[in-house]
């Protein structure tokens, strides 16, 4: 019971993307193409899974003014296995994702969970929790790419799924969705999505708009 | 749980976290490099296929065997200008040569525009023959662009003049603004070019600003990359090094005349 809603809670009701606000710059920078996207999913996740279960396991050991330390030096660790094996099997997405892999060190739903879930739970919830907050920030990101390699290029997973005017079909692809502030707008929107669904996502304002008042009557 | 911050506590926990993954990294590094070492062979010979506009042909073949089948690999001495035996292409490694002080030529600042320090002696060229004789000869280029050396081919027709194709394989641009060397568009434009003017010299260009058809000497002119004027101009000079004295232009010369 508890690990089902380790492993789903991520995905809607408490979203390292939408609500934790965790991890932006990759969700903007991967998600033009779907295979691309699909790659990063599976990397981010193992990564922050694994990282969470072994930070877990030495949280009762590590030092607590070197933790961060200890925390970066085991998601890097990681990070390094992931794409030496992403170079081995999969040359040509590696090429692609090229920096992008090695910044999944600094992307802060790694650290976020290590440091916030990890470090106070045993290894196994840590390790349903890597997996659910990687599960959480695929949905997103599967969710972008798809609407941005649909929609910019006219095609799925590459296969072109509506013909393009320049090739003599009917659809005009939107450039725009193919760049990375697209992906911001969508975010934007799905964020909106959600807490029009959850409202107890929403945010109390920080402060309230005070009413216009009338101007003061001069003084003679 | 105090006792986790003793000094003594704190270096036994660093040294043997650092011990376990030095070993694990290392391990996998190691372990995978041979598989990594086949991709990246592949990716060189697919990129040759691409220069020379023959990566249709790899559809449901192999590369590799495309490559064995239509490619026939030379090595070019540059000092003559000519085909040599000194090494044994199959197995020649020319970006290992570059580095050798004894199999590489240091280059005065005036010679080196591609800024990329040492010359090897001996170069490869890959040759494409077809029914006719030569199709395409594919030249390895490389050179200095902002961040980082470009490495790529650059493929001329049978006429050992007009531009083929242009590609890297290599580099460290940053990416959306000097990594649009990639851009298959750009790439485009490179095709039909011409590599030298009627006297002979390597006049291929990377210039500011669109190129029609009025510009003057558009054959020899391909618009910039915008936001990456320093990558432009980078590929510009590693286009012109090795199509020209110290590149490979002595030997497209004697190949002209048959005489390589």
């Amino acid at each position: 019971m508890k690990i089902k809603e380790l492993l789903f809670a991520p995905i809607f009701s408490n979203n390292p993307i939408a609500l934790q606000i965790l991890g932006i710059c990759s969700a903007l920078a991967v998600t033009s193409s779907l295979k691309v996207t699909v790659v990063m999913c599976i990397a981010l996740t193992t990564v922050t899974a694994f990282s969470n279960l072994f930070v877990s396991l030495v949280r009762n050991h590590a030092p607590g003014n070197i933790r961060i330390i200890v925390q970066m030096t085991i998601i890097a660790s990681l990070v390094i296995v992931v794409d030496q094996i992403l170079k081995a099997y999969a040359y040509e997405i590696s090429k692609q994702l090229s920096v992008f892999v090695g910044l999944i060190i600094t992307n802060c739903i790694v650290m976020g969970r290590a440091e916030a879930f990890a470090m106070k739970n045993p290894p196994l919830p840590s390790f349903f929790d890597g997996v659910g907050n990687g599960l959480g920030y695929s949905a997103i990101l599967l969710g972008l790419a798809f609407i941005r390699e649909l929609f910019g290029t006219g095609s799925l997973y590459g296969v072109q799924l509506l013909p393009l005017a320049t090739e003599g079909g009917w659809y005009t692809p939107n450039g725009l969705l193919l760049l990375p502030p697209s992906a911001f707008f969508l975010i934007g929107l799905f964020i909106w999505g959600i807490r029009t669904w959850k409202k107890d996502q929403v945010e109390a304002p920080d402060y309230k708009m005070a009413p216009n008042t009338k101007p003061q009557a001069k003084e003679a | 749980m105090a006792s986790n911050d003793s000094i003594k506590k704190t270096l036994t926990v660093t040294i043997m976290l650092c011990i376990v993954c030095s070993v694990v990294v290392s391990t996998a590094a190691v372990y995978l490099r041979p598989v990594q070492e086949v991709n990246k062979s592949l990716d060189f010979k697919r990129n040759i296929l691409a220069a020379a506009g023959l990566l249709e042909q790899t559809a449901g073949r192999k590369v590799e065997d495309v490559f064995n089948e239509r490619v026939t690999t030379r090595a070019v001495d540059f000092s003559t200008g000519t085909f040599t035996d000194q090494v044994d292409p199959a197995k020649y490694e020319q970006r290992a040569a570059a580095k050798d002080p004894s199999r590489s030529t240091d280059l005065s600042a005036d010679e080196d525009i591609a800024k990329i320090g040492r010359r090897e002696e001996v170069g490869l060229v890959y040759m494409i023959e077809g029914d006719n004789g030569l199709e395409t000869i594919v030249l390895p280029v490389r050179g200095y662009g902002l961040w980082s050396t470009l490495y790529g081919f650059l493929a001329l027709d049978s006429d050992l003049n007009t531009v083929k194709g242009l590609g890297f394989y290599e580099h460290g641009e940053t990416p959306g603004l000097g990594g649009e060397v990639d851009n298959p568009n750009w790439k485009a434009i490179w095709e039909g070019k011409k590599a030298y003017d009627e006297d002979g010299d390597a006049e291929l260009t990377v210039v500011k600003g669109a190129v029609g058809p009025d510009t003057r000497d558009a054959e020899h002119k391909v618009d910039g990359l915008s936001g990456a004027t320093l990558t432009s101009r980078g590929v510009a000079n590693l286009v012109q090094f090795w199509l020209g004295e110290d590149g490979y232009k002595p030997f497209l010369t004697n190949l002209k005349k048959g005489e390589a």
